[in-house]
């Protein structure tokens, strides 16, 4: 509930409002992608492989293709160009060309008239597979000598980074306690709540547009001309509604190619929408994370040196894959003053969905790690853990030692919050057995200062567009996905115009229609559109006011925008209505249009080391938490009775939306902490529906104070920096702490189910039956499968 | 499968449509009436997406055969409120964050206007229990809880002015 940040002065920044889009949310009248049709569509199936590595002989299309009302079929050759997100991982073709490289992995594609007749081609495609041996566990993976899932990819190493900053040998000479731990996080899914969907539309005079449920439409769109062999300029690509994405959107995935390949082989319109079954497939979810990590801290509590071995289970292709391993070696150390750390960082293929960016990507598992074992030396140094955190932050403005600039830092002021409204001080240590209190802290990029394709060129642009019926339009490139970015661009805009939301239009996402952002990822959306925006409308306000000076006979540096007018600022006899001022400006300028864009300032594009480009932030947000357990040792049954998050967002433009991403984190965290697990066996699936893969409903889901922090940084829009995905990190660890708090064991691997908690119970007492009891609620062995 | 022509009323209005025997509630609603406001999650009828009332009661049309339900009384989202007439529970989730992405929130409001419909003061505990068939991935629910508060809160005023004749004051 509600901590809500102050206005202080400001007409529209920093209230509660409701989104944008709401009542058509809400009415039924917004549309996302499958709600779409147009005359003539037809209906696209694609065809998956059923085995997991297996090479392509032969595919006969001919009898789905002479079945009436298949308008085209589609297969590898149709469009061999590869594709990925990366510029270094170009490993992924729309249909298999050589091999299958997992059991969904994409074959064939069909459209046709209605989906029964899709479906019917797609049992009439015979396809001729040599089945080659497969690779499912990555530290095996990692060690195979033939039948590479990529030849050029030796051993399925798809990338491996080695990073030593400071001198971590002598930081852990110097320290009086050392614990080293395996961790393991099981691989989970966004399940976003919308299945992908896309609709490709061929348009006269060679053209393409596409309606897609996609966070990257710039990169959508780049993709599409180098796939089709078309130019960009014949191609749209619209962003509608879309049904969240937490990164499940923030790649292209298959059916958006395969969906304008059938087009223009058909020069139809053919919308493509996935079963829950198919997202799954398509997946590009948190990998399997394998954490080896060691830390030292002193006997004041200070960590003395950190060294982390991560190797993530990346799936059959590339994707983000590089950029996952590298935030996790990126974020592991720099939350907090750590001077050594060494890092070793593995991406390994396996013949599974490709893994990709996750909400908190990166960041996740091995914060997991760090803050548990944290936890278990505070424990044993005889120290509060909480206190531990408070020893170690950092004093902003400061550099880390991975040379990441830190501008502005709220994690204290987060961890007093949650120290305060949990009654840290009356619980910690004194709760009866089977009670628990834990504490954990995490942080997250506000996108990244690299773009993913290097160039000078802004990150963001936004026009703002004003004409005689006095509407202020704002075009922006930014992806509104439910996180409320197009009502924080209204803000801005209304605020800094000085007029009220309901006269800002904004057209988003249409590459025909607006200017290019990267995208919504990396939680970058707030300080980059929101700047390009803030940009945009103090030109355009600067140009209203020196129309408006010019008439009124003074200075525009006299004037002020506010509630619908521009006054003077202490002459209340000089002022016009917005109205006037527009036209006043209109006959002055001719046209009003506002331009503004935002790049990273080069201070904050991080090192030069291979990999020093991914980490480097504009600014960094904060996170701190406070779980509450009840575990039943009897069943293991563990129940998670309240989480306090308090989260620095900077300033929170909006703290209504503020609240939901940092309570929608803390639930997804908790997800991934409790149920959430895909069930891998032998490359299949075992659980690709929302029956079995259990997203928490209202039953399970934990009660959530959230409680914003603003330390507002010196760039970010109004002070601001994400909210969106920071605060997932630390639910987790907050969690497992709190389970030790309640009956002394250390679950190291989540899912922390009951079977877990009782395998370490028994663990624990065969090792009391067998040894002189040790104090307390000590640790028993870390577990990890 | 031959077609043959169901009638149904929905939101109030007849519709007549020629459909297979075999065609869901959920996918006519969607392709043959041009009512996309109910959504299709999932694929074993799990996530609520799909929730309509039939009779007053909430039913997955996902897995409802739309020629069952002849004579019955259908309400998807579109029949809550219209932009301009918002049903208490369509401001509440609209002002108070209970819609993020938006996706889940038709199934969402239809479970909440069924719950506030038989019981007008339900306690937090039967707020989640009703709730309960519905998945939501965007707000931790939080923020629903207050959604459906707010259109408690706004149901009772309504019904205090209806009681004392005058118009109903704004609730927040
Ligand atoms: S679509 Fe998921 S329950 Fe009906
Ligand atoms: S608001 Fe997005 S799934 Fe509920």
């Amino acid at each position: 509930m509600a901590d809500r940040a102050q206005t202080n002065g400001f007409s529209i920044i920093g209230k509660p409002l409701a989104m944008a889009d709401a009542v058509s949310k809400v009415t039924g009248i917004g549309k996302y992608a499958d709600d779409l049709s147009v005359p003539g569509m037809l209906i696209g199936k694609i065809l998956h492989s059923p085995y997991p590595h297996a090479r392509i002989r032969s595919i006969d299309t001919s009898r789905a293709e002479a079945l009436n009302g298949v308008k085209a079929v589609a297969t590898g050759q149709d469009a061999p160009n590869p594709y990925g997100i990366l510029p270094i991982g170009h490993d992924e073709r729309v249909f298999a060309v050589d091999k299958a490289r997992y059991i969904g992995d994409n074959v064939a594609a069909v459209a046709a008239t209605t989906a029964e007749i899709a479906e019917q081609a797609l049992d009439l495609l015979r396809v001729d597979y040599e089945r080659l041996p497969a690779w499912f566990d990555p530290e095996e993976s990692m060690k195979a000598e033939s039948d590479w899932i990529h030849e050029e990819r030796a051993h399925n190493i798809e990338k491996e980074y080695h990073h030593v900053f400071g001198d971590p040998d002598q930081g852990f000479a110097q320290a009086d306690f050392v614990a080293e731990e395996r961790y393991y996080a099981g691989e989970v899914n966004h399940a976003a709540m919308e299945p992908h969907s896309t609709l490709a539309i061929w348009e006269p005079h060679e053209r393409l547009t596409v309606h897609s449920s996609t966070q990257v439409p710039f990169y959508l769109h780049r993709t599409i001309a180098e796939v089709c062999e078309m130019p960009m300029s014949q191609i749209r690509v619209i962003k509608p509604l879309i049904g969240s994405g937490f990164g499940g959107k923030s790649e292209i995935i298959p059916l958006e190619i395969a969906a304008c390949v059938l087009a223009k082989k058909s020069r139809k319109p053919v919308k493509i929408t996935y079963t829950r079954e198919e997202v799954f497939l398509a997946h590009r979810g948190r990998p399997i994370t394998i954490v080896y990590l060691k830390v030292g801290i002193t006997r004041a509590g200070k960590i003395a040196a950190v060294q982390a071995r991560v190797v993530q289970d990346g799936g059959a292709y590339c994707g983000y894959g590089p950029v996952t391993v590298l935030y996790s070696g990126a974020l592991l150390g720099a939350i907090y003053d750590i001077a050594n750390v060494r890092y070793d960082g593995f991406r390994v293929l396996t013949n599974k969905p490709a893994c990709g960016a996750m909400r908190g990507h990166g960041t996740v598992n091995v914060r997991f790690a760090f803050e548990s074992i944290l936890d278990q030396l505070s424990h044993q140094a005889g120290l509060d853990p909480l206190e531990v955190r408070r020893r170690n932050l950092l004093k902003a403005p400061c550099i880390t030692a991975n040379s990441l600039r830190v501008t502005s830092y709220g994690l204290p002021e987060c961890i007093e919050k949650v120290f305060e409204r949990s009654n840290w001080k009356g619980k910690k240590g004194k709760l009866p057995y089977g009670k628990g209190i834990g504490v954990a802290c995490s942080h997250y990029v506000s996108g990244a200062a690299n773009p993913i394709v290097r160039s000078n060129m802004p990150h963001t642009t936004v026009y703002i567009k004003i004409d005689r019926d006095s509407a202020v339009t704002v075009y922006t490139g930014a992806s509104e996905i439910g996180q409320g970015s197009d009502t924080m661009q209204i803000q801005i805009a209304a605020e800094v115009l000085g007029v009220c939301t309901e006269r800002i239009k904004l057209v988003g996402a249409d590459t025909e229609l607006t200017p290019v952002d990267l995208g919504s990822y990396s939680s970058r959306v707030t300080f980059m559109a929101g700047n390009a925006c803030l940009n945009a409308a103090k030109d355009m306000r600067d140009q209203l006011f020196a129309a408006v000076a010019k008439k009124l006979g003074c200075s525009p540096s006299d004037l002020v925008a506010k509630n619908d007018r521009v006054s003077h600022v202490s002459d209340p006899a000089k002022s016009v209505s917005f109205d006037e001022a527009v036209a006043i400006a209109l006959e002055f300028h001719g046209a009003l249009v506002g331009r503004g864009t935002y790049a990273p300032p080069e201070a904050a594009r991080g090192g030069k080391f291979r990999g020093a480009g991914v980490g480097p932030s504009p600014a960094y947000s904060y996170s701190a938490q406070v779980a509450e357990v009840t575990v039943d040792p009897e069943t293991g049954h563990l129940h998670v009775d309240k989480v306090v998050a308090a989260h620095d967002c900077g300033k929170a433009l909006n703290p209504l939306t503020v609240e939901g991403q940092i309570e929608g984190s803390v639930y997804m965290g908790f997800g991934q902490a409790l149920q959430e697990d895909m069930i891998w066996k032998d490359g299949r699936l075992m659980n690709p529906s929302l029956l079995e893969y259990r997203i928490p409903g209202t039953k399970e889901n934990p009660d959530i104070e959230s409680i914003i922090v603003e330390s507002v940084d010196p760039e970010g829009p109004f002070g601001a920096k994400e909210a969106g995905e920071g605060s997932l990190a630390a639910t987790i660890p907050a969690i497992a702490n709190a389970v030790y708090d309640a009956v002394g064991v250390r679950i190291n691997s989540v899912p922390i189910t009951p079977e877990k908690i009782l395998e370490a119970l028994r663990a624990k007492e065969k090792a009391l039956a067998t040894s002189k009891p040790p104090p307390e609620k000590s640790s028993a062995p870390g577990m990890a499968r | 499968m031959n077609k043959g022509i169901v009638h149904l009323r929905i939101n109030g209005e007849e519709r007549e449509i020629a459909i297979a025997p075999n065609r869901l509630l959920l996918d006519a609603l969607r392709e043959d009436l041009g009512l996309t406001g109910s959504k299709r999650g999932c694929d074993d009828s799990s996530c609520g997406c799909c929730a309509v009332l039939i009779n007053g009661v909430p039913m997955l049309s996902c897995v409802a055969l739309a020629a069952s339900y002849e004579n019955c009384d259908i309400t998807t989202v579109e029949g809550l409120g219209g932009p301009s007439d918002l049903d208490p529970v369509q401001e509440g989730y609209a002002e108070m964050g209970g819609a993020q992405c938006g996706y889940c929130t038709p199934g969402f409001m239809i479970a909440t206007k069924a719950l506030l419909d038989r019981n007008p003061n339900p306690t937090m505990e039967e707020i989640r229990e009703a709730l309960s068939g519905n998945l939501c991935r965007c707000t931790g629910y939080m923020q629903i809880y207050e959604s459906v508060k707010y259109a408690l809160e706004k149901r009772r005023a309504i019904s205090a002015a209806a009681a004392s004749g005058v118009r109903a004051p704004v609730v927040r």
